[in-house]
């Protein structure tokens, strides 16, 4: 079925994607202007089925959208009580005073939040308000106008076979216009990856670097639980291979995050980000306070961590970049949801301006005005120098400089002026012959998984007979280079056992992608050296269910 | 003829099912919740009828949480014409016993006089498979169960079944109770256009009070437990080693 056969729906402004920047800016469109016909799409089975993220919630970006947030019931139900930083060695652990800690690394204030349920209730809000959210639907196509700018989106498009012909039950989708559309579909948005490229957005910025972040829903001994206590580490197990570190977040009803973050310019193309999550909870501070829990969850999410100056240019004819589909988080501070409910706002007053002055289909440049000169750019230019630093001289060195950084910074100069970061993340990874091979140990089964096991807790499901959505530009190139030269890191960087490659007897080696097992963290995008893989979305409703992730 | 087609609001089926700590059931809390499968056979099977005039109304109808609210739209957005939500609890976790339902069904029968109920088979959260079947016997209407193939045919109907060990086909007097099973049809995908307009389909929302129904629970669960986890298998080098094995397990 050609594209002529679906049917078309105006409305003010589209959305793709709700979570916390996608749902903050429709929100604030109908708070302005009650009259204004706005949609939200979501891929994901239910709104917040696709969110995964720490957390510990900086309030001021909730604050500013909805100031009576409490009393509207918003699903911040844990204040943070106190806050710890470790050193790991491998058996033992050096706590990290607070007082040479900058001011702005404070979690006093902060909530520990499911963001997923913060998201479930913003979409109540939105909805009360008028706005239509519409989950299990894939905006799966750009629409351009005749001048190439961008009109609205294909979303809802179903039933297509394997060999992307249409099937039996083919459902077309729908074209949804905008005056202006909104990509919000967070890090890495196959969307905002297509409008980054068409309009050059990154041109004469650094390039986006990444983390893979993997978490773990626990329930716990009632006796070690401890609501509101935050924990992060860093050193083992990853040691010098990569920076990274780890999280665990007391909340409610005995249920801890834990949660494992590896920078994705790591080298060694041996390193397995899985399996050094697995091997951190080992650790004998760890491992106490997790055996005889039992775990409910699990799910895995790439991170923006570029930030300052790796924001690409947000606006382009007719469409505009929210939260991390631009990269807003905070690396220090590990935070970036704050900033992705600033931008939606940002994004919508910017929006209602244009729309009340009879403007559509130009670009929103006084929203990248608000980002880069308000409140998100102060929050990201006092840490910009915090990740190349760690990229350039290693952990301990930066912390020191890093923290030295935040504060003269806090102070208003930096000693460093704007460092780069330098290369992709792709670029980074080097040849397997100059690295060693890691051993990792087996997983236990009881504190630690295999990983097709840990797979089956984040609930995922993809219609099998649909194209793979995990699309290879030459589909020889993973075992004609990426396999003698990086050992297919594929293999092993995903974090959902998709990528495979198998070796049967006596024939030639065949890579193997189990796209059902996807969790949409977009980590094989971002860190394939030879950047060979496209992710695109399936079909709508595929994918995750996180429950309180 | 109006078709009325009762849908459950249960945990998804992608949803790992997890006990809650002290076993007094499954845990609802932050789970993605759907209609139940084998009541979405039931309702493409009703706008099969439709679509081939053997039905003018589909009328789709939940006992339950205000939620079951959303598990109605979906049923509306495939091709119901309109719904019926019986607000029967408030916590999410009660469920109420296929008598209670199988009684408020009998009094929508009642005031809408459908020619025919289809029904799922039973829901994937208790499995109890009795709902449709108490209803025959509230109604003294026919029953059809586990209906692999639907034909009708003027005052009667003739369904395929899925017994063991093969198929049986029987023909029952309308107005029936059919039960469907997995094989009846594959369900079609609520599109966007369709969910869109199922937001202005009417949507009646009614207590178990205005039926003068009782829905306190006549069953006690006394404990609920996961199954135990397997062990872990090894790999075995000969049959030799094999038969070894199993000896000492006493298998042989």
């Amino acid at each position: 079925m050609s594209g002529s056969a679906r049917e078309t729906i105006e409305y003010d402004v589209v959305i793709a994607g709700a979570g916390p920047a996608g749902l903050s800016a429709a929100v604030r469109l109908k708070q302005l202007d009650s009259s204004l016909d706005v949609v939200v799409l979501e891929k994901g089975s239910e709104v917040g089925a696709h969110i995964l993220s720490g957390a510990v919630l900086d309030p001021s970006g909730l604050e500013a959208l909805i100031p009576d947030w409490k009393e509207k019931g918003a699903p911040l139900n844990v204040p943070v009580t106190s806050d710890k930083f470790y050193m790991l060695g491998e058996a033992g652990q050096i706590r990290v005073p607070g007082f040479p800690m900058p001011p702005l690394m404070n979690n006093h204030g902060n909530y520990i939040v499911s963001m997923a349920n913060v998201c479930r209730w913003m979409a109540e809000q939105a909805e009360e308000l008028g706005v239509e959210v519409f989950p299990g639907m894939a905006c799966s196509e750009l629409v351009y106008d005749e001048n190439g700018g961008v009109k609205g989106v294909v979303a809802g498009e179903f039933g297509k076979e394997a060999d992307g012909t249409p099937g039996p039950a083919y459902e077309p989708g729908m074209e949804l216009h905008g005056k202006y559309v909104f990509l919000s579909e967070g890090v890495r948005g196959s969307l905002a990856k297509e409008v980054i490229a068409k309009y050059d957005l990154s041109k004469g910025k650094e390039p986006q670097k990444f983390g893979i972040g993997m978490k773990e829903i626990w329930e716990i001994d009632p006796d070690k639980h401890n609501e509101g206590e935050v924990t992060h580490t860093m050193g083992w197990p990853l040691g010098g291979n990569a920076g990274g570190g780890s999280f665990i977040y007391h909340l409610e009803n005995n249920q801890v995050y834990v949660g494992f973050v590896v920078h994705l310019n790591y080298k060694n193309p041996h390193l397995f980000p899985y399996m050094e999550f697995q091997r951190f909870k080992h650790h004998p501070m760890v491992a106490e306070l997790l055996e005889g829990g039992k775990r409910v969850a699990y799910g895995a999410r790439a991170i923006s961590e570029g930030g300052y100056q790796s924001m690409p240019k947000m606006v382009a004819p007719g469409v505009a970049l929210l939260g991390c589909s631009v990269g807003m988080v905070n690396v220090p501070r590990i935070k970036g949801n704050h900033n992705a409910m600033l931008s939606g706002k940002a994004a919508a007053e910017a929006a209602f301006d244009a729309i009340k002055v009879e403007r559509s289909g130009d670009e929103l440049t006084a929203y990248e005005d608000d980002v880069r000169g308000g409140a998100i750019g102060k929050d990201l230019k006092k840490v910009r120098n915090v990740k190349p630093m760690w990229s350039k001289w290693g952990m301990l060195p930066s912390l020191a400089l890093g923290g030295l950084d935040m504060w003269t910074n806090t102070l208003g100069f930096s000693l460093f002026g704007t460092m780069k970061h330098g290369k992709t993340d792709a670029a980074a990874t080097e040849e397997a012959s100059k690295h060693k091979v890691i051993d990792y140990p087996k997983p236990d089964g009881k504190l630690s998984f295999d990983r097709l096991t840990n797979v089956s807790f984040a609930m995922t499901n993809h219609e099998e007979s649909q194209p793979s959505h995990l699309q290879l530009g030459d589909d020889k190139l993973p075992i004609s280079v990426n396999l003698p030269k990086y050992g297919e890191p594929a293999q092993r960087y995903c974090p959902a056992g998709v990528y495979e490659v198998v070796e049967e007897d006596g024939s030639d080696p065949r890579f193997v992608i189990n796209f059902q097992n996807c969790v949409h963290c977009k980590t094989c995008d971002i860190k394939d050296p030879s950047q060979n893989i496209n992710w695109v979305t399936p079909q709508g409703g595929d994918g995750p269910n996180y429950p309180n992730m | 003829m109006k078709v009325l087609v009762p849908v459950k609001r249960v945990i998804d089926y992608n949803v790992k099912v997890r006990v809650k700590a002290g076993g007094s059931g499954v845990d609802l809390a932050n789970v993605k919740m759907s209609m139940n499968p084998f009541d979405e056979i039931a309702v493409e099977e009703a706008i099969r009828l439709k679509e081939a005039g053997k039905a003018e109304e589909i009328i789709a109808v939940s006992v339950g949480v205000k939620q079951a609210q959303e598990t109605l739209r979906t049923a509306l957005a495939m091709g119901a014409d309109r719904a019926i939500l019986i607000v029967a609890a408030d916590d999410v976790h009660t469920d109420i016993e296929p008598l209670a339902v199988a009684k408020l069904l009998k009094a929508v029968i009642d005031e809408e006089q459908p020619g025919i109920v289809l029904c799922g088979k039973q829901a994937i959260d208790n499995d109890m498979n009795a709902t449709g079947q108490m209803l025959a016997a509230l109604t003294g209407w026919a029953q059809a169960t586990f209906a692999s193939k639907l034909e009708i045919d003027g005052d009667s109907a003739n369904v395929t079944r899925e017994v063991d060990g093969g198929l049986q086909t029987i023909k029952v007097k309308m107005p029936a109770i059919v039960t469907v099973d997995l094989r009846l049809n594959e369900p079609r995908y609520a599109s966007l256009p369709n969910i869109m307009k199922a937001k202005k389909k009417p949507l009646d929302e009614k207590t178990a009070a205005d039926y003068g129904v009782e829905v306190a629970p006549r069953l006690e669960i006394v404990s609920t437990a996961e199954p135990e986890a397997r062990a872990a298998g090894i790999i075995v080098g000969s049959v030799d080693e094999l038969v070894e094995k199993l000896k000492e397990a006493g298998a042989v």
